[in-house]
């Protein structure tokens, strides 16, 4: 098939990362939009993934502070409910990364 | 490319206008600038609105403000640009008359924030957020800012005290004028123990949802200074765009845009950062005032806070900011805040600004951002 000069300069490759980054800044949310607003409290943080890019995703599986430079692994959790009776909406996480025993 | 200017200002009073609809704001707004400028009608009217959908289930504001504002069908319609919304109408009303296709424009910014409260209008707000990499992860705008505080005063090594001066300042100006939300004085001390809405962003932090309108009545320098005794010349117009989420930035702590509309606006009026006599900013949030401040050339990267430590942007000082309460005091009414901004530079241009006035304005720089930096769009206001 023929490639057009759109689809070069469009095209984009397959890439999968590793999931693991440090935290670059966090913050804990008291005012949540509506859709989250159960969750509240909770820790939204900007991860710097290892191969350089950054995300914005919420910390999970907490149980003490958190610090710029902490360890991370991206996990998949339910973010939302689109309503009451509507279709749970999954997507990544980030959860601390515990020193092995 | 013709030089433009402006022949009338109209506001109302910020705040929460429970008994009033969009479009009477807006009307209200553009009635009092027609009077001001004495015109019953104009060529084309461009509505700066941000969240008229979200908030109030209504687009199609060009068509609804010019009806109810009984301005006899003139081409109109919605600018939008997130919290910028006011200034892209401002600029699109400038490129209208510089272009030589329309004679008098009329620029009106109105929002309505109270028509949706509580957790429905945080959701309401985050339409200008990225939708599938922030806020489907429960992003709101202030925890995007409060990342990126929290990063800038890692960076460098500050306390949350470094940036009370910005609140402080705002609610001096605020206290003075009687068109602004917040009208009461911050207590030195106080900044640093109000309750959190996202850590490090505080309730003395950030600025109030509100509602206003303001508007403002272009035309050709060489027709105004036949109409009205002062006419303000816009003598820089310039507008860019950075990432739309705050993580694809290259230098986080870096206004990108704010930057390079700030020195197009410069270089188009041709002029240098320190002819400016006072500096309209978007200081939706301390950490935004003080990237500002490095991103228009008053301070060195990291060093935009120290300006709020020693009195250098009060009314009297070296760069006032926020003259008359800023996003912080007079409050921010998002599509409306940049029409805001130009109201109130030319009150000050004018020597019309009582109380809140900077004695011998000649230069005012007034700069809106939407997002926190997505989109930025400068002006240089002179007379």
């Amino acid at each position: 098939m023929e490639t057009t000069r759109r689809q070069v300069e469009f095209q984009r490759e397959q890439f999968t990362f590793s999931g693991t980054g440090e935290v670059y800044s966090f913050t804990t949310l008291q005012q949540a939009p509506e859709g989250f607003e159960e969750q509240a409290p909770y820790v939204l943080a900007l991860v710097k993934l290892d191969e350089g890019p950054m995300v914005t995703a919420q910390l999970t599986d907490l149980d003490g502070p958190v610090a710029i430079g902490d360890r991370v692994e991206m996990v998949t959790r339910k973010l939302t409910t689109e309503g009451s009776r509507g279709v749970i909406v999954y997507g990544y996480k980030f959860r601390k990364i515990l020193p092995r025993a | 490319m013709r030089d433009v200017a402006i022949i009338g200002i109209g506001q109302i009073p910020v705040g929460e206008h429970w008994a009033s609809s969009l479009r009477q704001l807006a009307a209200d707004a553009a009635h009092d600038a027609l009077n001001d400028a004495g015109l019953k009608h104009v060529d084309a009217l461009y509505v700066g609105n941000a969240f008229g959908a979200a908030f109030s289930s209504q687009t199609h504001l060009g068509a609804l403000v010019a009806d109810y504002a009984g301005l006899g069908g003139p081409e109109a319609y919605t600018i939008e640009a997130a919290d910028a919304s006011g200034a892209a109408a401002l600029r699109t009303g400038y490129l209208a008359i510089a272009s030589g296709a329309v004679e008098t424009a009329l620029v009106v910014g109105v929002e309505k924030s109270t028509d949706t409260v509580g957790d429905a209008r945080t959701l309401a707000r985050n339409t200008s957020l990225d939708a599938d990499f922030e806020a489907a992860h429960g992003a709101t705008q202030t925890a995007l800012a409060a990342l990126l505080m929290r990063r800038y005063m890692h960076e460098y090594g500050l306390e949350l005290s470094a940036f009370e001066g910005f609140s402080i300042n705002a609610h001096a100006n605020g206290a003075r004028n009687p068109r602004a939300m917040f009208r009461n004085t911050l207590k030195p001390g106080g900044f640093a123990k109000a309750p959190m809405i996202a850590d490090p962003v505080n309730l003395f932090d950030s600025a109030p949802d509100a509602d206003g309108a303001a508007a403002v009545i272009l035309t050709t320098l060489e027709r105004a200074v036949d109409l009205v005794p002062q006419p303000v010349r816009i003598t820089g117009s310039a507008a860019a765009t950075d990432t739309m989420a705050l993580h694809d930035r290259a230098n986080l702590l870096y206004l990108g845009a704010a930057n390079r509309s700030a020195y197009k606006a410069y270089a188009q009026a041709g002029i240098t950062p320190d002819a400016v006599n006072l500096f309209e900013l978007h200081d939706e949030y301390t950490v935004i005032a003080a990237l500002s401040l490095e991103a228009a050339g008053f301070a060195a990267r990291g060093e935009g806070w120290k300006l709020a430590q020693d009195g250098a942007l009060s009314l009297n000082g070296r760069l006032p900011i926020s003259t008359f309460g800023g996003l912080k005091a007079r409050g921010n009414p998002a599509g409306a805040t940049g029409v805001y901004q130009a109201v109130e530079a030319c009150l000050q241009l004018r020597d019309q600004a009582g109380d809140n006035q900077v004695v011998g304005a000649r230069v005012a720089l007034i700069q809106n951002l939407g997002g926190l930096g997505g989109t930025a769009i400068t002006h240089v206001l002179q007379v």
